[in-house]
């Protein structure tokens, strides 16, 4: 599992109280109330310091740990869309 | 309650002066038909319509805290202008957050200068607390979306000019945007009700309302637990804060009456049970209040806490505001009963507080939840043992 994978797995874990694997889809699986959807997407900005921007929301992007982690590599990857904190995840 | 001197920031003492010219009319607007459209021009000339939407789409950019002293000046005089101000507000958030740069170009503007009044329609006959089973359908046609159903008891609905609708398409639920100039829409008047009689709340119907696409927020299936979620946060703080200037207004009521009203040569103040009362008020709106600064930081430095923290205000301060409001009106007597009686309005209007944003019962669930998560319970599995 790579870091960013890891953390989100570690927050995801404690946010639903329960053990989340990186696959888990845990909207399908009806562990999330309806303000995480929100939080989650909180973490992620305060976290590594991105911006979700509404064009990378979709159904996917966010519905399990791996694709979270892939998400924000891939923001990561993109200058563009960077805030200051480039190393936030280092 | 005496605070410490501070340099008061321009929209909060913009909103003490409207709050003051408003406050012999609000109990006119809570007896007849409810707040005259002006009052969004004279709220958004002042920059208090959305004050929190930035500079660069015409609003005040106005700070969390500003905004929530502003709503709780606002909400101490009249429950209808505070919740104008809280609907603005809520559609705006919802557009800033989740609208494309287009969306947020094309309506926050007109939502800033008071151009567009605009409200909420989420609520149905069959979800209230539970909104996930809207059932207003929006679906595609080609460039369009139509937007077929019924929405109850929206704030501003009756002279609103835009709504955000929060509908069920193919995909999931969506939120979408419908200007109530539109063939299909109608509106009946809600007149009559417990409290927040001045809101000009209405019913409101989407006979196959279209609009173009462009209307639709965020992609589809993310329109309750982004875009709702977001727009009703935002509006839980306002709330919070507006329960705080209800609390505070009517134990300002309160007290000047137990100092000043004599029965058989005793002054109300001087009977013990009328102190506690008081303090027991005094100490129900101070820790509303604070609270609602803590959300308000939150907001600010911590957006991992605020969704929370607002929860946690808002709940607060819906219950002081009930009960502050529950006392002041005894504590007045009959003066408490009159039509015109302030604190008996604020009365009215604090049970609804209790009800909508969140009813209280659902905003404990929340609390609970969280108090388990922070100190690390695990969830219960469905056969009663822990994970
Ligand atoms: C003055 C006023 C203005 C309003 N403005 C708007 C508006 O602008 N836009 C809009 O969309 N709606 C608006 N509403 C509607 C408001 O949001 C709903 O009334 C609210 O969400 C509660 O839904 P409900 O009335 O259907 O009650 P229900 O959902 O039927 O709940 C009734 C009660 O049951 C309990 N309860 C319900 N669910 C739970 C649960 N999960 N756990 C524990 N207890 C529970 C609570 O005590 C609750 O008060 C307004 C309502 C009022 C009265």
């Amino acid at each position: 599992m790579n870091e960013i994978t890891e953390q989100v797995t570690e927050f995801l874990t404690l946010a639903l109280r329960r053990p989340v694997a990186p696959d888990d889809d845990y909207f399908a699986l009806g562990l999330a109330d309806s303000l995480f959807a929100l939080e989650l997407v909180t973490f992620v900005e305060e976290r590594y310091a991105v911006t979700v921007e509404v064009e990378d929301l979709d159904l996917d992007s966010f519905r399990t740990a791996a694709r979270i982690a892939r998400f924000v590599r891939a923001k990561q990857g993109h200058p563009a869309g960077l805030g200051a904190g480039d190393d936030a995840s280092a | 309650m005496t605070r410490p001197p501070e340099a008061v920031p321009e929209p909060v003492r913009a909103a003490r002066d409207l709050a003051a010219r408003w406050l012999l009319p609000a109990a006119a607007w809570d007896r007849s038909e409810g707040l005259p459209r002006d009052v969004a021009g004279d709220l958004a000339r002042a920059g208090l319509l959305a004050p929190d939407v930035p500079a660069e789409y015409g609003g005040a950019g106005t700070g969390q805290q500003e905004l929530g002293e502003v709503c709780a000046t606002l909400g101490g005089v009249c429950g209808a202008v505070r919740g104008l101000v809280t609907v603005q507000g809520m559609v705006a958030a919802g557009l800033r957050r989740w609208g494309t740069a287009g969306q947020r170009r094309t309506w926050l503007p007109r939502l800033a200068s008071g151009e567009l009044v605009a409200a909420f329609a989420a609520t149905e006959q069959d979800a209230g607390s539970a909104l996930a089973h809207v059932a207003t359908s929006v679906e595609e046609d080609g460039d369009e979306l139509v937007v077929s159903g019924r929405k109850r008891w929206v704030t501003c609905g009756q002279f609103a000019d835009l709504v955000l609708v929060l509908g069920r398409a193919p995909g999931g639920l969506a939120a979408v945007l419908v200007e109530t100039g539109r063939p299909g829409v109608s509106r009946e008047a809600v007149t009559g009700q417990l409290g927040m009689r001045a809101a000009r709340i209405a019913h409101l119907e989407f006979d196959a309302v279209r609009v173009p696409r462009d209307h639709l927020v965020a992609p589809v299936g993310l329109g309750l637990s982004h875009v709702a979620a977001t727009v009703l946060d935002h509006g839980r703080h306002t709330v919070a804060w507006g329960c705080v200037g209800m609390a505070e207004a009517a134990l300002h009521d309160a007290v000047t009456h137990a100092g000043t009203r004599f029965q058989g040569g005793t002054p109300l103040s001087a009977h013990q049970s009328v102190r506690a009362v008081l303090a027991r008020s005094a100490v129900a709106a101070t820790g509303a209040r604070e609270l609602c600064r803590r959300a308000a930081r939150a907001r600010t430095h911590e957006p991992g806490r605020a969704l929370h923290e607002t929860v946690l205000a808002k709940y607060a301060a819906a219950d002081a505001a009930a009960a502050v409001t529950r006392d002041a009106v005894q504590i007045l007597g009959s003066a408490g009963c009159a039509p015109d009686s302030r604190a008996g309005r604020l009365f009215r209007d604090a049970k609804v507080m209790e009800i909508i944003e969140g009813a209280q019962h659902v905003a404990e669930t929340h609390i609970a939840d969280r108090l388990f998560r922070d100190h690390g319970v695990p969830a219960p599995r469905p056969d009663g043992a822990t994970a």
